[in-house]
C-alpha cells in the first residue's frame, strides 16, 4: 500500500513536472492554429524563452521578471513569424522551420558572448520560479510524501492550469476569441464583417510565441538552473502533438498533455523497480499518444484557413 | 548516369588535391596539437572542455606547444576535422570520446604515420599510432560510494545512470561496491534513465527515491544528471556529482563531492608524450595511481573521519592492495546491467 501511493504520488509529480512546459507551449499553439496560421517555430519561440528567462533571472535576480522575459522573447519571435506569414504571406511551414533554426543559432550565439560557454550560468534557488506549498507537508508520513509529491510544486505549474482556464474563457465566452476562431475558419467572411484579420492573426501569433517563451522558460527555471542546448528537445513538437490530439482547444490540449506526463511519470516509475527491458519503457510515453491519437481521438478538424495565408480583398 | 557521377567524381579529386596543394611547410620546433570535440562541442561542461581547458594551460606554460581544437556538430564533421589537421601537419589529433571511434580507425588506417589519441575508447588499441586514454571510473565511484555510505543515514542511496554499456555500466558498480562496504545493509536504488539529456526525468527519478527514502544519489547521466542534482538541491539531501567538480560547475551546495576524470591531464600528458618523443600506442590507463580519476577538490561537506576512511581506501587502491570490480557478476547488487 505505502509502495503503491508512493508510486502514485511520483506518477503525479512526474505528470506535472512533463506537462507544465508542454501547457504552455500548447496554448500557444492553439492560439495560433486556432486564427488560422499553422506555426511549427514553437519550439524556437521556447528556446528563446528559456535562454531568456535564465538570463534576466540571473542578471536581476527576480525569477518573476525572467519568467516575463521569457515570454516576450518568445512573443519577439512570434512577431517575427507574424510579419513573415501574416503581413508577408511567406509559406507557413517555412517560416517556422527557419523559427526552429534561428532560435537556438541566435541564442547559442548570445550565449557565447555573455558567458563565453552554451551554457548559461546557474541560478541559485532563489533566482528560480518558487516552489509553493515546499515543506508545509510533513513528509514522513507516507501521506504527508503523497501531498508533498503532488501539491509541493513551482508556482509556475499552478499558473498554467490557471492559464488554461483564462484561454478557455477567452476563445469562447469573448468577442475576441468569436472573432479569432472565426478569422481561421473564414478570414474573407470576417474581413466583409469590418474584423482586421491580418490585425488579429498577428496578434495571435505574437501571443502564441509569448506562450511558448513561458513554455521555454519554465524549463530552464524550474527542474534545471540553467540553459543549455540540449534543455528544449522536441518539447515543442510534443506540444503541437498535443494540440491536435485536443483537436485545436486549450481543454484538449491539456488533456493530451497530461497524458503525456502521465505515460512519462509511468516511465520512471516503472524504470527503477520492475524487470522490464528500459527501452520499451522509453516508448511508453510515444506509443501511448500513437494510440490515443488512434483510436480515441477520431478526426480531428483542422481550422479550415489553418495555413492559407490571407489577401486583404481589393 | 555513371559517367556524370564518374566525372563528377574526377573533378572533386581534382579540387581536392589543388586544396592539398597548399599545404604549408612545418613550423620549426612547434608541437602542434589538435583536438576534435564530439558533437557536445567544447562548452560541454565535460570532457571537450576539461580537454581542451588541459591544452590551453599546456599551450601557456609551454609556448612550444601549439594549440587548436575543431567543433563537430554532427557525426558527419568528425572525419573532415581529423582530416583538416593532418592535412595541416599536426603532430598529434585527439580525438575527444568515443563517438569518434570509427573515424578514429578510418583515419590512422589511412595515415599510418600521424599519431592519433582518443578518449574514452579501446576499440583503436590494435593500431599502431592510436593512443586510446582510458578512465577507471570505477575507482573514483567506489570512493564517492564510500562517502554515500558513511553519510546516508536512512541506510538508502540512490544511483541514476544515463544508459547502460560496459563502460557506463563502470560508474554504477564502483558506486554500489562503495555504498555496501561501508554499509553493508543499505538499499541502493537504481535507475537508468536510457537517455543523457532528459532533464524532467532526472528530477522524477530523484524525487522517486527521496520517496522511497534516499538521502544520498550519486548519477552518471550527463543532462539527465542536471535534473537529478537539481532535485537533491531542492529536497535538500545529499547529490554526488560526476565528471567534474560539479558543486561549483552547477553552483549548488548539496553535492557533496563529484568522482572527476581528468581529461585534462590525460591530454597534457599525451601531448608531452609526443613532444618528447616518447609517445606510445595501446591503452593508456588513467586511474587513482596517477591522478587521472579522484575526488573533486570540494569535499568541505564531507566529515572528517569519512574524508581519512576514503584517502586510507585511496592509498590502498593506488598500492595495490585492493582492487575495484569491473564486472557486473563481481556486484551482484548491480541490477541495471
Amino acid at each position: 500500500m505505502t509502495n503503491f501511493v508512493n508510486s502514485f504520488g511520483i506518477i503525479l509529480f512526474a505528470t506535472l513536472v512533463y506537462a507544465t512546459p508542454l501547457l504552455y507551449a500548447a496554448l500557444g499553439s492553439c492560439f495560433s492554429e486556432v486564427s488560422g496560421v499553422v506555426n511549427i517555430g514553437i519550439e524556437g519561440m521556447m528556446t528563446a524563452g528559456a535562454f531568456t528567462g535564465t538570463v534576466v533571472a540571473y542578471f536581476t535576480g527576480s525569477p518573476w521578471l525572467g519568467f516575463l522575459c521569457g515570454g516576450l522573447a518568445g512573443a519577439f519571435f512570434g512577431m517575427l513569424h507574424a510579419i513573415a506569414t501574416v503581413n508577408l504571406g511567406a509559406d507557413q511551414t517555412i517560416a517556422g522551420t527557419a523559427i526552429n533554426m534561428l532560435g537556438p543559432g541566435i541564442v547559442i550565439m548570445l550565449a557565447k558572448i555573455l558567458f563565453n560557454s552554451t551554457d548559461t550560468v546557474p541560478l541559485t534557488q532563489a533566482q528560480k520560479i518558487p516552489k509553493l506549498f515546499a515543506g508545509v507537508f510533513d513528509t514522513s508520513t507516507v501521506f504527508g510524501r503523497f501531498m508533498d509529491n503532488v501539491f509541493a510544486n513551482y508556482a509556475s505549474t499552478y499558473l498554467v492550469f490557471a492559464a488554461v482556464l483564462l484561454v478557455w474563457f477567452v476563445f469562447y465566452k469573448t468577442r475576441f476569441g468569436l472573432r479569432m476562431r472565426a478569422c481561421g475558419e473564414h478570414p474573407l467572411a470576417c474581413e466583409t464583417l469590418g474584423i482586421n484579420v491580418i490585425k488579429m492573426r498577428f496578434a495571435c501569433v505574437c501571443i502564441s510565441g509569448f506562450l511558448a517563451g513561458l513554455g521555454g522558460a519554465c524549463v530552464t527555471m524550474t527542474m534545471s538552473t540553467q540553459f543549455r542546448p540540449i534543455s528544449i528537445v522536441g518539447q515543442g513538437f510534443i506540444a503541437i502533438a498535443a494540440v491536435i490530439f485536443g483537436k485545436f482547444r486549450p481543454q484538449g490540449a491539456l488533456l493530451g498533455c497530461l497524458l503525456f506526463g502521465f505515460c512519462s511519470g509511468l516511465k520512471v516509475v516503472l524504470g527503477g523497480s520492475s524487470g522490464i527491458n528500459m527501452h520499451l519503457v522509453s516508448m511508453i510515453p510515444y506509443v501511448v499518444t500513437v494510440l490515443a491519437l488512434i483510436l480515441f481521438v477520431g478526426k480531428s478538424r483542422v481550422p479550415a484557413a489553418s495555413g492559407k495565408p490571407f489577401v486583404k480583398a481589393k | 548516369m555513371k559517367k556524370i557521377l564518374a566525372l563528377v567524381l574526377a573533378l572533386c579529386m581534382i579540387f581536392a588535391l589543388a586544396a592539398c596543394g597548399q599545404k604549408a611547410a612545418p613550423a620549426a620546433a612547434k608541437t602542434k596539437i589538435g583536438m576534435v570535440t564530439d558533437v557536445g562541442g567544447v562548452n560541454d561542461k565535460s570532457f571537450n572542455q576539461t580537454s581542451w581547458e588541459g591544452l590551453q594551460a599546456l599551450a601557456a606554460a609551454d609556448s612550444s606547444f601549439e594549440v587548436k581544437y575543431l567543433e563537430s556538430k554532427t557525426d558527419a564533421d568528425y572525419q573532415t576535422n581529423i582530416n583538416t589537421f593532418i592535412d595541416e601537419g599536426y603532430d598529434l589529433v585527439i580525438c575527444v570520446g568515443y563517438m569518434l571511434a570509427d573515424a578514429t580507425r578510418q583515419a590512422a588506417e589511412a595515415n599510418p604515420d600521424q599519431k592519433f589519441a582518443i578518449i574514452d575508447d579501446s576499440s583503436c588499441a590494435d593500431l599502431p599510432n592510436v593512443a586510446c586514454l582510458m578512465f577507471a571510473q570505477e575507482q573514483a565511484s567506489y570512493l564517492v560510494g564510500l562517502v554515500a555510505g558513511a553519510v546516508t543515514q536512512s541506510k538508502t542511496v540512490g544511483y541514476v545512470q544515463g544508459m547502460v554499456s560496459d563502460s557506463m555500466n563502470l560508474f554504477g558498480i564502483g558506486f554500489i561496491t562503495g555504498v555496501l562496504e561501508q554499509c553493508p545493509d543499505a538499499t541502493v536504488l537504481q535507475y537508468n534513465a536510457n537517455n543523457f539529456g532528459d532533464i524532467a526525468g532526472g528530477n522524477t527519478a530523484a524525487k522517486d527515491m527521496i520517496t522511497k527514502g534516499a538521502d544520498v544519489i550519486y548519477q552518471a547521466a550527463g543532462g539527465t544528471g542536471i535534473g537529478v542534482m537539481n532535485a537533491c538541491d531542492e529536497e535538500g539531501i545529499w547529490g554526488i556529482g560526476v565528471d567534474t567538480d560539479q558543486a561549483v560547475v552547477l553552483g549548488n551546495d548539496h553535492i557533496i563531492t563529484s568522482a572527476m576524470k581528468r581529461v585534462d591531464i590525460a591530454s597534457q600528458d599525451i601531448s608531452k608524450a609526443v613532444k618528447a618523443g616518447s609517445y606510445t600506442a595501446g591503452v593508456h590507463m588513467y586511474d587513482l595511481s596517477n591522478g587521472g580519476v579522484d575526488l573533486a577538490p570540494t569535499k568541505t561537506h564531507i566529515p572528517e573521519d569519512v574524508l581519512k576512511l576514503v584517502e586510507a581506501a585511496k592509498a590502498d587502491i593506488i598500492a595495490g592492495k585492493k582492487t575495484v570490480p569491473t564486472t557486473t557478476a563481481e556486484c551482484p547488487t548491480f541490477t541495471l546491467g
